[in-house]
């Protein structure tokens, strides 16, 4: 009836283990009951969880991505205490399995949970108004691609208190990950956690490839689309050629664990070798998928706060093609040590070099976007100043990695940790916290109190340096990863520096949490009444904030690539329409969630064996979104009365905005305020 | 303000610098014991100071475009359209183009030098060496001597070490840090590993890719010792009353961590060969189906009969 599962499969006995069981069980109970007592279910159900709109979306995904982003820091606390402690004599406080469980989590969750939520987020939020239009291309499916993400995040938290999880590392190579040497359910959750949250992913990119292709506003040329668009626009190229080859690696993993073939196996003509290619050839795309969008992050961050042009925005597009390209020819590099011949090691060890070139030349177009201009201190702002120093290091970093003979000895060691943390760290977690607080009021409607956020990114820049520059000095001391315990002594002190800057780091994320609670609270001084808080030069500053639900009351006009700025120096920006019309938009469904409920079970019943309740999810899945396809009524009006009445609400908004900055003074500057 | 956050950094910097040079006896690969990890130092500091070309200036400009046009200085230049400039850009990419051609050179001749595959010649015979990596310990047989080891690499310093490497189990890679290159350890699979010990010396091996619950412990001593030496350590193994025969051979392989040092007196011949052989075993021999001898990979399935 169930499977493999029995009530054994919950790790009682282990103390560690329980105590995040029971916190995490606490904290949903406690959340329900907030919910419950505050009487919001209707308000949940109706407005976010049934929601098809790609700003709620994009707001939940960044939600998930938050949650998971303490999940995997939580397993990083519990690395770097370990490895602090487990030396020579002592052998920490870890079991090696529980050990390997913990770095496998925290691989997984964080490019997986942390990074692809994260970037689908902004996406979600900053893509469709940036192109002026009102969704994105299918919103339903959008819908569809977040609950599966969160199902996928849903399987690998229950595998805390639900058997185990993989102990094979995130990229789970085989022959490990056969069942041979991982016979219990580990594998299994971490095949079908990465396996329905790609598929989410895959459906994102087709999603957004579609709108970015097909419903810019008029005048929008390819040329003309913010550089975030474009950044956007390669990542998706990047995941919808990359993650079907994760998929059909990840399924014929699961055709040798489920029905005994030989793909990656040891014996019977299967190679492990061809797991590993078909891994890397998603995973460095993937790389590339999580640190682009980033990149289109921090471009409109510099132009904005320097209150300038982007300098050489083709330079910058052509940089961005280019490694997108580019990173198509580049996987063997995170295997020279396999046995390929010289010839094809140094085909890879060049090309992954010259992606350096274009990522330079971005490094340079961002230093000249503040030459000459007026750079405000935002904390945004400060992301960037602190991404680009550290991005440069860690680059140089990479490059060494690159040449077959420097990575013949730093390769699979504390040096590969230490170079791949900065670049998804400074390169990736910056650029997203940049956008977290760019577009915060965009999305919600006030400013992030910056005290707070200017500390908390003090704390992660300081603490980065304290928690990863000792690794690479482990590295070059040659210290491999993933050591639960190790006996060289000389190599204690650097870990336990690396657990102090660590704890830097949680510091950060303490005054993160309390500058989203100081915020929340001083709301009602911080509101963004303009749409426009900081002078912002591309299409999503012209709605109000939050937008309302159709975005754009009529579909701006676009003549150049910073689309507002160009407008509100031609005094247009804030022109209202001769006249209103009716608007379309998509009604809100729960067929999306409840989707996400059945990927979930199906891939809970597929890792325990359940065949009975995986056919009926997968029924279930199939059922509803055929339902859906065949529902022509998916579609509702909004009058033009009724779009007439919310635009001149927000005509009222924007003129007590310029009141009010009349009134202090001139505090802000005035061409920032709209002229009505 | 601003200042003494600048200040904070430099003694941070200063800092950092103190604990690396502390520590500076005991950073491995900056102490190469052999060619091999000499060349692959030497690599790693052209590269980095080959970059450090682009990485300085951009640090430089990080702190100080930022500094002198930070919007209270009114007296800065302010060009709010400016975005374009063709000597900028020439220099952006030309700079870290030249850079790369110049790195890409070095890397492709060091590439080829530093094959692991190719034998290191000093005119003296090589001593071979089979390694088998196991759950979770390494096997190291001598075949020229007819003598094994478990967890233990003695070798003569000044002669080449011919390496045939295989995994019994999982992937590993076999790495000795000071003498430079690591190579994958694959069931069913054969790769090359040559390397070469200046000096005398007791030098930490070790597997670098993860293996599974006893990884940690998965590691050895490479000694390398004086010819005479090596002769007078090959006789006490002969000693050993410990003989490895396929009996015993099963019973090594099933994993265990943390395995004592065991020296075997004898080995059954072509022990490594029928590791290999175990794993090509398959349902339905297709001729020429999943033949992995192909020209770009010196990856080896199956290994002759007599090889």
């Amino acid at each position: 009836m169930f499977g493999k599962l029995s009530l054994s499969a919950v790790p009682y006995h282990d103390m560690i283990v329980m105590s995040a069981v029971y916190g995490s069980l606490l904290l949903t109970l406690v959340i329900l009951g907030l919910i419950t007592y505050y009487r919001k279910w209707t308000y949940l159900w109706k407005d976010w969880l049934t929601s098809v709109d790609h700003k709620r979306i994009g707001i939940m995904y960044i939600i998930l991505s938050l949650v998971m982003l303490l999940r995997g820091l939580s397993d990083a606390v519990m690395m770097r205490a370990q490895q602090a402690l487990a030396a020579g004599a002592s052998y920490g406080y870890l079991h090696p399995d529980h050990f390997n469980q913990v770095f496998s989590a925290h691989g997984t969750i964080m490019i997986v949970f942390v990074a692809m939520p994260f970037l689908v987020g902004l996406m979600n939020i900053a893509v469709p108004p940036q192109i002026g239009a009102r969704d994105v291309a299918f919103p339903y499916l959008n819908a569809v691609s977040l609950w599966l993400t969160v199902a996928g995040a849903l399987l690998v938290m229950v595998s805390l208190g639900v058997g185990e999880f993989s102990k094979a590392g995130w990229s789970g190579y085989a022959p490990l990950t056969e069942l041979k040497y991982s016979p219990g359910v580990g594998v299994d959750y971490w095949i079908w956690a990465f396996q329905i949250a790609g598929i989410g992913s895959l459906m994102t990119s087709i999603n957004f490839l579609v709108t970015i292709l097909k419903m810019r506003a008029p005048g929008m040329t390819l040329m003309r689309m913010p550089i975030f668009v474009w950044t956007a626009l390669c990542t998706l190229v990047l995941m919808v050629l990359a993650f079907p080859v994760l998929t059909v690696a990840l399924a014929m993993l699961t055709l040798d664990r489920y029905l005994g073939m030989h793909f990656f196996t040891n014996t019977f003509g299967g190679n492990m070798m061809m797991y590993v290619n078909l891994f890397w050839i998603w995973g460095h795309p993937e790389v590339y998928i999580v640190v682009l969008p980033a990149f289109g992050v921090f471009s409109e961050v510099a132009a904005t706060f320097s209150g300038k042009r982007l300098f050489s925005y083709t330079s910058m597009v052509y940089a961005t093609v280019a490694i997108m390209v580019m990173s198509f020819v580049v996987w063997l590099h995170h295997f020279f040590t396999m046995g390929a011949s010289p010839d094809v090691n140094i085909f890879f060890g060049i090309t992954t070099m010259i992606i350096a070139i274009p990522t330079g030349v971005k490094i340079f177009n961002w230093l000249f976007t503040m030459y000459r201009g007026r750079v405000r201190f935002t904390s945004p702002m400060l992301w960037t100043l602190g991404f680009i120093t550290t991005f440069s290091v860690g680059g140089m970093g990479g490059v060494l990695l690159a040449s077959p003979p420097a990575d013949y000895v730093l390769h699979d060691g504390l040096f590969l940790i230490a170079h791949f943390h900065t670049m998804l760290i400074s390169g990736s977690l910056f650029g997203y916290f940049a956008g977290y607080s760019y577009w915060f009021p965009k999305a919600i409607g006030f400013t992030l109190n910056e005290k707070w956020g200017k500390r908390a990114f003090w704390c992660w820049l300081i603490g980065f340096y304290f928690a990863f520059v000792p690794l690479y000095i482990l590295g070059f001391m040659g210290m491999p990863r993933r050591m639960y315990h190790y006996s060289n002594l000389a190599w204690h002190p650097y870990l336990i520096i690396a657990a102090g800057g660590l704890a830097l780091i949680l510091l950060g994320v303490l005054c993160q949490m309390v500058q989203l609670v100081v915020s929340i609270r001083q709301r009602h001084t911080a509101r963004d009444l303009t749409g426009d808080p900081w002078d912002g030069r591309t299409l999503e500053w012209a709605m109000s904030s939050p937008p309302s639900v159709y975005n754009f009351a009529t579909t701006p006009t676009v003549y150049d690539i910073d689309a507002f700025t160009d407008m509100k120096e031609k005094g247009i920006a804030y022109q209202k329409p001769d006249r209103y019309h009716d608007i379309h938009m998509p009604k809100n469904t729960g067929s999306g969630f409840i989707n996400g409920i059945l990927a979930f079970l199906f891939g809970f019943a597929m890792v325990w064996h359940i065949w009975w309740l995986a056919v009926l999810c997968a029924l279930g899945m199939l059922f509803l979104v055929t339902a859906r396809a065949g529902d022509d009524d998916t579609e509702y009006t909004i009058p033009a009365a009724e779009v007439e009445h919310i635009e001149n609400l927000r005509y009222r908004q924007l003129a007590s905005a310029a009141a009010m900055n009349r009134f202090a003074g001139g505090q802000v500057e005035p061409e920032i305020l709209p002229q009505v | 303000m601003k200042r003494k956050k600048c200040l904070v950094m430099i003694g941070l910097l200063l800092l950092f610098g103190v604990v690396f040079l502390g520590g500076c006896s005991n950073i491995l690969l900056f102490h190469p014991k052999g060619p091999i990890g000499d060349a692959e130092r030497f690599v790693i500091i052209v590269a980095i100071a080959l970059m450090l070309i682009v990485v300085i200036p951009v640090a430089v400009m990080d702190f100080l475009f930022p500094r002198k046009y930070r919007s209270t200085n009114p007296k800065a230049t302010y060009m709010p359209k400016w975005s374009r400039s063709a000597k900028i850009e020439w220099v952006v990419w030309l700079v870290p183009a030249v850079i790369v051609t110049v790195l890409g050179t070095l890397v492709w001749h060091f590439t080829l030098h530093l094959d692991p595959y190719k034998p290191i010649d000093t005119g003296a015979k090589p001593v071979n060496i089979e390694v088998v990596s196991m759950d979770w310990k390494w096997l190291f047989i001598y075949p020229d001597r007819n003598i094994a080891t478990v967890n233990q690499l003695v070798f003569p310093a000044g002669v080449p070490l011919s390496f045939r490497i295989t995994s019994d189990s999982v992937m590993t890679s076999f790495f000795i840090p000071q003498l430079g290159s690591q190579i994958y350890a694959m069931a069913g699979m054969q790769t090359r590993l040559h390397l070469l010990a200046d000096e005398p010396g007791t030098y930490l091996g070790q597997n670098q890719h993860f293996s599974g619950r006893g990884f940690a412990g998965m590691h050895f001593k490479a000694i390398a010792v004086s010819p005479k030496e090596y002769e007078a350590w090959v006789q006490k193994v002969k000693q050993s009353p410990d003989k490895l025969d396929p009996a015993r051979y099963q019973e090594l392989e099933k994993p265990s961590a943390n395995y004592s040092v065991t020296l075997f007196s004898s080995v059954t011949t072509g022990l490594f060969d029928r590791t290999i052989r175990k794993y090509n075993k398959t349902m339905n021999p297709i001729p020429g189906g999943l033949n992995m001898e192909s020209h770009s990979m010196h990856l080896k399935t199956g290994v002759s009969e007599g090889n």
